[in-house]
This record gives structure tokens, sequence and C-alpha cells, in this order.
């Protein structure tokens, strides 16, 4: 916007300019990359982007909420997420998941564009600019306006927010937990287990082959080398020992 | 007050003092960061009834630019199965909040410089302190990534770790925060360092009661992975924790992220509840008196990190979560609270407190019934175990965690 602005200085040009090539790189990154840690960290400087167009705009608090919420808690959220559950593989963009899942997502993005463009330009949407007047208010700085907005004329839509977000962490609580294994002799999980693999025997051998094995197997692959199969680094070690 | 983010325009002089600050403090934190390492082995040294280094320049004082000099001309190693963008990114995010969170550090007073006032400090941006917490929250990138990009698993397990517990005490920290945002009405740094002047008594470790200082000294202990919460680096397990696999210049980066870490996060305890360069005095030194009490807070505190690290032994990792989650953030809330109380009337502050006292009871039985309860369970386990071969007992307690297990 500042680009069309009379009043918009050269600092505030550069900024905006620097911050939105940020901004545009980033989210092509995370539709781009194959990778799903490189995305989210494209994520995260698409955020910062924002962040610094906010500040910008003299919305400083909405920039510090930003950073803190999106980049500090739910991205890491996202790392977590992929980091533990090991789906950090590079994905080929080539096949596609769901069919005409491309098309949709093009018109869906031309739709989102279309009313940012309309959003943009005035006021039609909802008649007004702001609901609780100008943000900055003399020389006090916005977060004691925002403040007062929430806590007052906006009570209870916070509090309704606040009471969902509360109800999600106990849903996704109640959800995650397993369901209470029964304490006792009888039904303990143990002869079941035993149950589940076998004669006794074969499951001493599997013991042998605890964590302890698939420790040292888990490193041998990590060589970085194909031939990770039993029979083949035997035959270069007979070769080797040929030549 | 200034216009740190130069919203309305920059002259050149604005910009060269701008600039000049930058510099000054980068070099400040540089040269701390040199002089607290070398301070930190003197001082463990002496401790432990040592001399420490004493080679490189009188005292030993040089041994850390040694130290450096020797990081910068060792081979750079990377791992084969690394990500290596990710990889050489790490480095950088983990000292960059390091260097960043310092500029909102009031170091000293206000000074006239050729008409122009200027604060002693780098800036003072409208959300201060929210500046801290947006900066801590990216500090978490820097040690997750360069555990997870190594492609080896003792650095990921490191990150795990440490970014569990930082993303953990962050909550502390930041309740802690709010209860002197309350007091000073003002985010910004410079405002709550004003507001502290004149009397020790204005100090925010005596107006907000005691708690919350406390509770931000161990946040804060926690976030830098200082001793004794040091486990994300437990050497007998993880071997060096998230920098397992770096060397050379790039180990030398995080190095210097978790000194320089520890000196800013000295100052910012001594300007959110310590009066920040508020002190009683020589006021003929004008400027640089304010600078010299700044200075002597923080190495107090840097000195009291040195002395937990050489005193205290490292903690379990369940009691780190227990403190964390189970005190530390109930304290605080419940502080928080007990403060806008009073901030509103007496009356207002006692209903709070005595509505605490029964809450205070439930938790503590909620956490008698889930310890008895892991106990019991514990006991069953093992009678269970007692009953079986020896040999397989392993593989058992692995697949007792199936759900599936239950219903055949």
């Amino acid at each position: 916007m500042h680009l069309f602005l009379a009043s918009a200085t050269l600092p505030d040009t550069i900024t905006f300019a620097i911050a939105a090539a940020i901004c545009i790189v980033g989210s092509l990154g995370v539709v781009v990359s194959t990778h799903p840690v490189h995305s989210a960290l494209m994520l995260v400087m698409t955020l910062f982007g924002v962040a610094v167009l906010f500040v910008e705009e003299n919305a400083q608090f909405l920039a510090a909420v930003q950073v803190i919420v999106y980049a500090g808690a739910i991205v890491v959220l996202f790392l977590f997420v992929i980091m533990l559950l090991g789906v950090d593989r590079a994905e080929s963009i080539a096949a596609d998941p769901l069919r005409g899942q491309r098309l949709t997502a093009l018109l869906l993005g031309l739709l989102v564009l279309a009313e940012v463009v309309l959003l943009g330009r005035g006021r039609w949407p909802t008649g007004a600019h702001s609901t609780a007047g100008a943000l900055n208010q003399g020389t006090k700085p916005n977060v004691n306006v925002l403040g007062t907005s929430i806590f007052t004329t906006f009570l209870l839509p916070f509090e309704i927010t606040s009471a969902l977000l509360v109800i999600a962490i106990v849903g996704a609580v109640v959800l995650a937990r397993r369901p209470r294994r029964p304490v006792g002799g009888a039904s303990s999980p143990i002869p079941s287990a035993k149950g589940l693999t076998g004669p006794p025997e074969a499951e001493g051998d599997d013991t042998d082959r605890g964590p302890l094995q698939m420790g040292v197997e888990d490193l041998e692959d990590s060589d970085g080398l194909e031939a990770g199969r039993p029979g083949v680094p035997a035959t270069h070690g007979q070769e080797g020992s040929k030549s | 007050m200034g216009d740190p983010l130069f919203i309305h325009g920059v002259d050149l002089a604005v910009f060269v003092i701008a600039v000049v600050k930058v510099v000054v403090a980068f070099v400040v934190l540089l040269v701390s960061v040199m002089l607290m390492i070398w301070f930190e082995r003197k001082v463990i040294s002496d401790m432990q009834n040592r001399i420490g280094p004493n080679r490189a320049g009188p005292f030993g004082i040089l041994q850390t630019l040694a130290d450096g000099i020797k990081l910068f001309f060792k081979e750079d190693l990377m791992p084969t199965n690394a990500d290596r963008v990710v990889f050489k990114l790490a480095p950088y995010l983990a000292l960059l909040p390091a260097l960043l969170i310092f500029t909102i550090v009031p170091v000293g007073g206000v000074v006239t410089i050729a008409h122009h006032t200027v604060e002693l400090q780098v800036a003072d941006p409208a959300i201060g302190i929210l500046f801290l917490l947006a900066l801590s929250s990216v500090a978490v990138y820097g040690t997750m990534l360069a555990g997870w990009s190594s492609g080896s698993k003792y650095p990921l397990l490191g990150a795990v770790r440490a970014s569990a517990q930082m993303i953990s005490y962050e909550a502390a920290m930041g309740l802690s925060i709010v209860a002197v945002v309350l007091e000073s009405h003002s985010l910004s740094t410079r405002t709550i360092v004003d507001l502290q002047a004149s009397s020790v008594l204005h100090w925010n470790v005596f107006r907000t009661g005691v708690i919350p200082f406390l509770i931000f000294v161990v946040a804060v202990t926690a976030e830098l992975q200082r001793p004794p919460f040091d486990l994300s680096e437990g050497e007998q397990e993880l071997v060096g924790g998230f920098h397992t696999e770096y060397s050379s210049l790039r180990f030398a980066l995080f190095f210097l992220a978790e000194f320089m870490n520890t000196i800013t996060m000295s100052a910012i305890i001594v300007t959110l509840f310590l009066g920040g360069p508020d002190g009683p005095g020589f006021h003929f030194l004008r400027w640089l008196w304010p600078i010299l009490w700044f200075a002597g807070k923080t190495v107090v505190f840097l000195y009291g990190y040195v002395w937990v690290r050489a005193s205290l032994p490292r903690m379990r990792y369940d009691q780190l979560m227990d403190i964390g989650w189970k005190l530390l953030i109930p304290l605080s809330l419940a502080w928080l609270l007990i403060i806008a109380a009073i901030e509103q009337s007496r009356l207002w502050g006692v209903a709070i407190l005595v509505a605490c006292v029964p809450i205070y009871f439930l938790l503590q039985r909620s956490r008698q019934v889930s310890r008895r309860r892991a106990e019991m369970q514990a006991v069953e386990t093992e009678r269970a175990r007692s009953r079986k071969d020896p040999r397989s007992v392993l593989f058992d307690s692995l697949l007792a965690d199936e759900p599936a297990g239950g219903e055949h």
C-alpha cells in the first residue's frame, strides 16, 4: 500500500519492499520445497516478513504476538511433530494425493486473492475501517488501546474464545489419552503379549535382538551405502581381501 | 521518547547515532562474552582448588581469544546424514536472538549528544519486553534445528530435551514478566526502569513481592540451560547434546550464543527487577555512574550462575518438568492474580488470596493421588516381572504399551 501513497518515506518504502519480498519468497518456498522441515522453516520466514509489515503499519503488538504465537509456538509444534513422527523425508511433487487437488487449490487461491483485493480497496465489506476507533491515540502506544478494547467492549467474545481454546485442549487430552490398562495379575498385559509373539524360545531370541542390536544395525545402515543388506558388504569384503 | 523504529523518517544525525549504538553494543557484548568465559573458568577452578587458565595474557585473560582462534582454524566437519542447509543455518539462528535481546536493555540513563537526546540502549520499541519473549521463542529454533539437522541420535535427543525444556519454562517466565508489566503499566523497558528509580524500595523485586523475581531467575536458568538445568547436554547420556556434531567455527557460534545469552538474561533480570542502572551514590560521575551500577548488578548474577554451576548437581528430567509445570506455573499464575487484585483494592486481594488456598490444596491432592497411582502401577509391573523369565522382561516392557495387547 505504501508504494502508492505520497506520504510514504524512503525508509518505509525500502522496508516494505524487503519485507514483501521475504513474504513472497517464503510463501513460495512453503509450497515448492519437497522437504517438510524446509517448508516449515519457509513458513517461519513468511511469518517474520508479515511481522515486519505489521510494525510498518504501526501495529507493534500484533507483530510481537505474530512472532510469539505463530513462529514461537505453532511452527515449533509442527517441527516437533515432523521430527518425532519421522515424516522428515522429501516427498515427490509429481504424485497428486487427491484427484483434482491442484485445480481446486488454484481456484480457491484466486478466490482468496480476489477477496484480499476487495478488502484492500475500500470499506465495502464492513462499512468501516475500525470498530474501536483509531488505534493510535496521542502518545499512548497502541497496546493500551487494544487492551482496553478487548477487556471492555469485546470482553464477552474474548472470554468465549478463550473458553473455546480450553475446551479444545481438554478435548485433545481426552482423545489422546489411552484407556487405562486394568491393573491386576490376571488381566495384566504380559500373558497376552506372550500370546502374540508365539513360543517362548522365539521370544527369547527376539529379546536378545533388542534395542541394542537395533541400534548397531541402524548405525550400519546410516553409513550412507546402498549396500545395507547382509550379503552385499560381505562380497565387498572378500574382494578387498583378494586384491 | 524516541522513535526507535524510525516510523517518522530519519535524518543523518539519528542514523549515525543508531549505527554507533549498534556497533558499541555489539563490541561490548563480544568482549564481555570473552571475559565471561574466562571469569567462569577462573571462578570454577578457584572453587575446585585449581589454578585454571593462566597462560594466555595476564591471569589467562586472553584464553578465550586463543580458544576462538584455535576453533576458527579447525576443520569444519559435516556429517554425511546432515541436512546441509539447515545444519549451516542453525548456529546463526542460535546466535541472533542472543544478540538482539540485548538491544532492549537500558544500560544507562539518558545523555545529550549534539542536541540529540540519546537513551543509552540500542532500541526502545513500544512492545518492549514482548520483544524478549518473541526472540526467546525464536531461540528454540537454533537448538532444535541443530539437533535435527545433524542426522544423528544424540543431538536429536538433546535437541528434543532442550526445546521441550525451553518451551515449558517460557510460560513461567512470561507470567512473571506480566507481574512486572502490571506494576509498571508499560511494556517499554525504559519506562519499567524509570519507574524503579530513586529508591531501592521502588525496585520491582519488592513492588511485585519477591516471588516473581525468584520464579523468573529459576525460569531463566532453565531457559539458558545452565546448570542445574543443563540436561540437554548431559555428557553421560547425550555426549554433548544438540551440538555434538558441530565443530570449528559453527561450534564456536553455539558456544558464543550460550554465554551471550547468559549475559543478556542477567541484564534482563537486572532491568526488570533490580532497577536497571538505578542506584544510590556519586552523581559527579554523571552518565558513567548508572552504567557502573548496571554492570555491577549484572556481574552479581553472572557470578551466581557460575557459583550454581560449581555447586549443584544436574537435575533429573522428570524433576525438571515437575518444577516447571507443577510448581512454577501455578505459583506465578496465582501470584499474578493476587497482584492484579491488590491493584484494584485490598479487599479483592484478600479475597483472591483466600480463593487460592483451596485451589492449592486441590492441586496438592491431585498430585498425591497421581503419585500414589504411579507407585501402585510400578509395584504391579514389578510383581508381574518377577514371575517371568528374566530374559523376556525387556521384550514385555516394550510390548506392554501396545493398546491392542489387552484384547487377545
